[in-house]
């Protein structure tokens, strides 16, 4: 993974300082609220319904032992002894105080993190593939490029201040893992005629209030163009998105407005008149990088793996049943990719405790060469996981509550913080998360594959739109009540879910869901999901099953 | 307002003249873009008498060849969210290739202005209540960067690289 230089180090430490001064000029009174407020923001710290909460990057999702124990020790130092991943690849502390954030900033920074534009209105967190370098339908490794963009983009002097908040997503395999369709910029390695590797871009994917599933802005673009192609197009979001309305100032709005062509002709004419040359990845520079993912030293398959794994199989249906759904191929032999389920039944989704986090440190040391992956699903990815240990790494996990089974299944719901900490939402989510993932663990396995999330409000951090099942929280007269839509889907074939009817209060929830999935399993094909048994057969069945027939 | 440049205090010798009011036959003047687009013909100052201010949603492009006819552009902040002079003094710099002063107008923020300088701003009207020499050490937080701008600092990928 990468690890930070000289540079890097000492950067960091400008920007705790800077913060801590920040932080100095707040408290004495220097700077009001209002002042303050964007500066905090840019360093991650809001502020919630009872307290500050602290978002952490964790830049593509990469995690050390060092830092997973880094952010065990704030938890238990600073929080109130657990975290919380989030739907971006970032971690959030719920119980912080204001006037120890600069020490929490100075502690990460100890381990090479940081929460730079973590939140405002500018060029966050760029997420990725939780797979990516082990992934078995890899073009190439998109990690490096995820972190040429991290370094560009941190305090990037002309892109701190945009009309509204700015994600990026790069993926680099047939089966999109990372969500790419709905960040505002998002970037698929891909392999031209000529077979170089660039970049096709997207640009105007977003959720929120107005869901779009980005467009086509380039089909292939040079490697060495990849940041003069961004700035250039950052340039045009700049000037001309819109800044008089919160709810219109995404770039998605501008693409709708200008229509994608005209979009592509304003980037391309921005680019066209910029001079690149500074802003060249050279291959260099792009090599430099790339020698921190270099593959590490795998070693050769034991001849014995498959009979371990098989006796334990027909011992073991928990481990039986976790390898199916938790355990994905390596692009190695010998090796596995284990994902750790953070959704247990009836606790919050994405939660993880200090134990768990210093837990997760070791078996990442024991079980791989030192490294795990966050998920935008809010699960802890293994990538490196030899075969032959998978049952002495299941026992482990299981032992301390992370053994649930349920990777892609029912429960493995995605979720907000909710109204149980947000001051945006206007329901709760995790309780429904709970319960409703509690209620389906039991017929999760002849379900199968099913994409459920929730949010809390209009906001969508819960990604609600494309969940094949969609659950909104919305605010009836000061009553909690939910919206449920069917048919999202955030993979390669994107769409947005269509609402099924009028909202339901809390405790109908799970009926209403039952009605969805009985007739998604008397109605699918082989090898169907839910988004495409819903394209075939259409709303009404759904609409039907839920509200009757009228 | 105290005025900063090329990161001092400094004297504002410049009449910023409103449209109503005519211009002064001589002295150092700045007048609004609109009216230089209607007058433009008729003003015959050279650039060390004659500034504009340019508002936050014109093209800084559209400035283009008349960059030369200017001593002073001044660029506007409506508060601490609008980044648009930032982009657009970029582009004065690195497309027009304009060399006088870029003026920061408006709502100044202290933790702003490493920002506008890298972006090529060189002066600006800081509040009456900013303590100007904690606001000038704003200008020196940061001496490492991680992207190119408009000022001639190293970034951090070329000096890992032994360039600069």
């Amino acid at each position: 993974m990468y690890r930070y230089d000289e540079f890097d180090r000492r950067f960091l430490e400008e920007r705790v300082a800077q913060y801590r001064d920040q932080v100095r000029r707040r408290l004495i009174g220097q700077l009001t609220e209002e002042e303050f407020r964007p500066l905090r923001l840019r360093n991650g710290l809001y502020l919630q319904l009872h307290a500050y909460m602290y978002r952490i990057a964790i830049p593509y999702g990469t995690l050390s032992p060092a830092q997973l124990r880094m952010l065990a020790y704030i938890a238990r130092k600073y929080d109130r002894g657990y975290g919380h991943f989030t739907t971006r690849q970032n971690i959030q502390f719920n119980w912080i105080k204001l006037e120890e954030s600069p020490d929490i900033m100075a502690d990460l920074a100890s381990v090479e993190m940081h929460s730079i534009q973590t939140s405002g209105n500018c060029i966050r967190n760029t997420t990725s593939d939780p797979f990516a370098g082990v992934a078995d339908d890899e073009i190439e490794d998109p990690r490096p490029y995820c972190e040429i963009i991290r370094q560009w983009s941190t305090l990037h002097p002309e892109f701190s201040w945009l009309p509204r908040k700015f994600k990026i997503a790069v993926s680099a395999s047939a089966k999109d893992r990372a969500a790419v369709h709905v960040h505002d910029i998002g970037l698929y390695l891909v392999r031209n005629a000529a077979g170089e590797v660039g970049f096709q871009v997207l640009v105007g994917g977003g959720l929120g209030r107005t869901p779009i599933m980005a467009k086509v802005l380039r089909d292939f673009l040079p490697k060495q163009d990849l940041l003069s192609y961004l700035e250039a197009a950052l340039r045009v979001y700049n000037e001309y998105g819109r800044r008089d309305n919160i709810y219109k100032a995404r770039i998605k709005i501008l693409v709708q407005a200008l229509g994608i062509d005209k979009m592509r002709d304003a980037v391309e004419a921005e680019w066209s008149k910029m001079d690149h040359e500074p802003l060249d990845l050279t291959k260099e520079t792009i090599a430099g990088i790339y020698k921190h993912f270099a593959p590490p030293a795998y070693g050769k398959p034991e001849r014995d793996d498959d009979a371990v794994i098989n006796t334990a199989i027909a011992a073991d249906k928990k481990f039986s049943r976790w390898l199916k759904h938790n355990v994905a191929n390596h692009k190695q032999p010998g090796y596995s990719i284990a994902t750790v389920s953070l959704k247990p039944p009836g606790k919050p989704p994405g939660d993880i405790t200090a134990d768990q986090l210093d837990l997760l440190a070791e078996l990442s040391e024991r079980h791989g060469f030192g490294e795990v992956r966050v998920t935008h699903e809010q699960n802890v990815v293994f990538p490196d996981v030899r075969r032959g240990d998978l049952v002495a790494f299941y026992a482990s996990l299981a032992s301390s509550g992370l053994g649930t089974a349920n990777i892609g299944l029912a429960s493995d719901i995605i979720a907000c913080p909710g109204l149980d900490y947000c001051s945006l939402a206007n329901a709760r989510s995790i309780p429904i998360a709970e319960r409703l993932g509690e209620h389906l663990a039991a017929r999760e396995e002849e379900i199968g594959p099913m994409k459920i999330k929730i949010s809390g409000c209009i906001n969508a951090c819960g990604h609600h739109h494309v969940g094949h099942i969609g659950i909104l929280g919305v605010d009836k007269n000061g009553e909690e009540f939910y919206q449920i839509t069917v048919g999202g889907s955030a993979d390669e074939l994107s769409a947005v879910g269509i609402i099924v009817g009028r909202a339901v209060p809390s405790d109908e929830v799970n009926g209403a869901v039952d009605k969805l999935l009985d007739v998604y399993l008397a109605q699918r094909d082989d090898g169907e999901d839910l988004p495409a048994t819903f394209r075939r057969i259409g709303m009404e069945p759904f609409k039907e099953a839920v509200y009757g027939t009228r | 307002m105290v005025l900063v440049k090329n990161g001092q205090v400094a004297s504002d010798y410049w009449q910023h003249i409103e449209d109503t009011d005519p211009l002064p036959q001589a002295g150092a003047v700045t007048i609004s873009w609109a009216r230089w687009l209607s007058e433009r013909d008729s003003i015959t100052r050279g650039p060390s008498e004659l500034g504009v201010r340019l508002p936050n949603t014109i093209a800084a492009d559209d400035v283009g060849a008349d960059a030369g006819r200017f001593g002073l552009i001044t660029v506007t902040y409506p508060n601490i969210g609008d980044g648009r002079a930032y982009s657009q003094a970029r582009i004065l710099r690195s497309r027009a290739a304009f060399k006088g002063e870029i003026r920061a107008i408006g709502s100044v923020v202290r933790d702003q202005l490493q920002f506008m300088q890298r972006c090529g701003i060189d002066a600006f009207e800081l509040p009456e209540k900013a303590l100007t020499e904690d606001w000038l050490a704003a200008l020196s937080e940061f001496d490492l960067f991680y992207q190119p701008a408009e000022d001639s600092r190293p970034w951090i990928a070329r000096q890992r690289h032994g360039r600069n």
